[in-house]
């Protein structure tokens, strides 16, 4: 379980998270919000990367914000990013035991659980291949391989089906739905792709402005009528 | 409970473990032995002294090329001070050898380890800064350590550590390793040591290291999600690369014998970023490229009575042509082009047999 209290975040004159509160139960949750609404700035506080003003983060009893960022990802904190990272020169099989290599897990079985999360996102046949050779599907498999493999608590994905056409985006959801059942990790899920969310969460929130303007059941929060006004404008404004 | 659960139930798709060697791994290995010990025999048989000479130099910069590769091509920093990091580890060697009579090797290994230690201090700067604002900082601290080099008359000749005796006249010979006296055995001992130095960069770039480099190169926020302790990485960069520059600022002293300060002008740092980036800052071949550029090219031009200054522009564009159509330097690219030209003159040639053939 998270609990998110009072997060505030500037940038200069832009506040990109006004006084963010929010608690996400474990499975996985979705995180959806316009354009610029806060939601990889929320990521980035927690992976380590924006620093916020006011406000803290309790991650299974833990205090998140006060621990180094590279020091999160071997505590369990894992992310994808919306502009996909995998690191090209690498193989796939080496972008994900990186987390391996970094982390102070036991060794004895990490080739295992390097392979079982390469089987698990389905690229198998391209285990050993440099990255730079794949698709830009593969390559985001690559990187939800590597959020899932070892212990993660916390798993972010920014965004994961953005570009991918709608068979990948199937198969993907397929992936994300089975990531609680492998690894006992929360799931947030970032995307637009509300039937994505819905077929993935059972939970979701809403930013806005960043401020949270709903949270609850998906369907529920998906008819709320401030959620559909904050996507699709207000009449008033419309007219 | 999770790992075991995720990989016995993923089983039935878990891909073969990972294999132990690259395939071809050995065959290349073999071949590149076989050319070193090449280089190492019959290149002192066929050469002059003077080029003789100036191969030893390539080595030397070979070194320094592949150290200054690790920082550019491996992480992503540039580094603007890499000759006066050389011109430390020339000095170390050089009063150690007069002060001691440590043999050679001891002398390089201590070289290499306080240029690492010295090298690492220029490096800490990188941990803030990245591009052009680390370029500058290390370029100025290049220069200051130019200037107290210059004002404490580096190296000078004389006996003991500070080695200054104000008898500029009466400078003996820095000395060299007892199996290596004569220059073309100094040659072979300098193609080792630096085969030595390429050895200690490719573990390291096979490994955990080049492989957490590699991340963060491509993207810092990356390596750090994947727990990459970016900071630890990048000083170890820096210390790698300071070391192997020691490293050949030793065997650089032993090469010359007589040192002078202004043989290590801050601007040979830009040179030598540009024959690297020209050579290929990702592959390691590159650096010896980089060192045949830096060192053998000036010496043939010499010897045909050219002065070596045109250098400086046929560099200029060099660097100017890796920018805009080949990244990755010479050492990827004149393979393409020479299979390219293959093409087309056997294309050409297969043409004009086809138009002879229609003709009769």
């Amino acid at each position: 379980m998270i609990e998110v209290s009072g997060i505030t975040v500037r940038f200069g004159g832009v506040t990109s998270l006004d006084g963010m509160s929010v608690t996400f139960a474990a499975g996985t949750c979705g995180l959806i919000g316009p354009n610029g609404a806060g939601k990889t700035t929320f990521f980035n506080v927690l992976s380590g990367f924006v620093r916020p003003a006011s406000g803290s983060v309790q991650a299974f009893g833990e205090d998140l914000l006060s621990m180094a960022h590279f020091r999160r990802a071997r505590w369990g904190v894992r992310r994808t990013f919306q502009t996909e990272q995998a690191i090209e020169n690498l193989s796939v099989y080496h972008n994900v035991s990186m987390i391996h290599e970094h982390s102070k897990l036991s060794g004895s079985s990490r080739q295992d659980d390097v392979l079982g999360a390469i089987g698990l996102v389905g690229l198998e046949s391209v285990a050993y291949a440099k990255v730079r050779t794949l698709g830009a599907g593969q390559r985001r498999l690559v990187e939800v391989a590597r959020a899932i493999v070892g212990k993660p608590k916390l798993v972010l994905l920014d965004e994961p089906a953005a570009g991918l056409p709608e068979a990948e985006t199937a198969h993907l959801g397929e992936i994300i739905r089975g990531i609680p059942e492998h690894t006992g990790a929360m799931t947030i899920l970032v995307d637009h792709d509300m039937s994505l969310v819905s077929s993935c969460c059972e939970n979701t929130a809403v930013l806005d402005f960043g401020k949270m303007i709903a949270s609850g059941p998906t369907a529920e929060v998906l008819r709320n009528e401030q959620v559909v006004r904050a996507y699709l404008g207000a009449e008033d404004v419309a007219a | 409970m999770s790992t075991a659960q995720l990989a016995t139930e993923a089983k039935p798709t878990t891909p073969s473990a990972p294999p132990r060697v690259e395939r071809g791994f050995y065959v290349r290995a073999a071949i590149i032995a076989v050319a070193v010990v090449a280089v190492i025999v019959l290149l002192p048989q066929i050469l002059s002294l003077y080029y003789i000479d100036a191969m030893t130099q390539v080595a030397v910069y070979s070194i320094v090329a592949l150290g200054l590769g690790v920082l550019v091509g491996r992480v992503g920093l540039i580094s603007l001070g890499q000759a006066a990091v050389l011109a430390i580890g020339a000095w170390v060697a050089a009063r150690l050898l007069f002060a001691t009579s440590l043999p050679y090797e001891v002398v390089l290994l201590a070289a290499g380890v306080i240029t690492m230690l010295l090298g690492t201090l220029v490096g800490l700067p990188a941990l803030r800064m990245r591009g052009l604002y680390l370029a500058l900082i290390t370029l100025m601290l290049a220069g200051a350590i130019t200037v107290v080099l210059a004002s404490l008359n580096f190296p000078n000749g004389g006996h003991g550590f500070s080695g200054y005796n104000g008898a500029l006249l009466h400078i003996p010979p820095i000395r060299r390793p007892g199996i290596a006296q004569t220059d073309p055995a100094y040659f072979r001992y300098s193609v080792i040591a630096a085969v030595i130095m390429f050895l200690i960069v490719l573990i390291h770039v096979r490994t955990k290291p080049g492989r957490a480099w590699a991340a963060i190169r491509q993207s810092e926020p990356a390596a750090l999600a994947a727990g990459i302790n970016t900071t630890m990485y990048k000083l170890w960069a820096f210390a790698l690369a300071s070391f192997v520059t020691g490293v050949a600022g030793g065997v650089l002293a032993g090469a010359v014998r007589y040192l002078y300060s202004i043989d290590f002008q801050t601007q040979d740092s830009i040179t030598l970023l540009a024959v690297v980036l020209m050579g290929g800052a990702y592959s390691m071949w590159g650096a010896i490229v980089a060192g045949l550029l830096y060192q053998l090219l000036p010496a043939i031009l010499n010897d045909l009575g050219i002065s070596p200054d045109w250098l400086t522009i046929l560099f200029g564009i060099g660097v100017l042509q890796v920018l805009t159509t080949a990244p990755t330097g010479i050492v990827d690219q004149l393979p393409k082009d020479i299979a390219k030209l293959i093409r087309f003159i056997s294309g050409s040639s297969r043409r004009s047999a086809a138009n002879q053939g229609s003709a009769s």
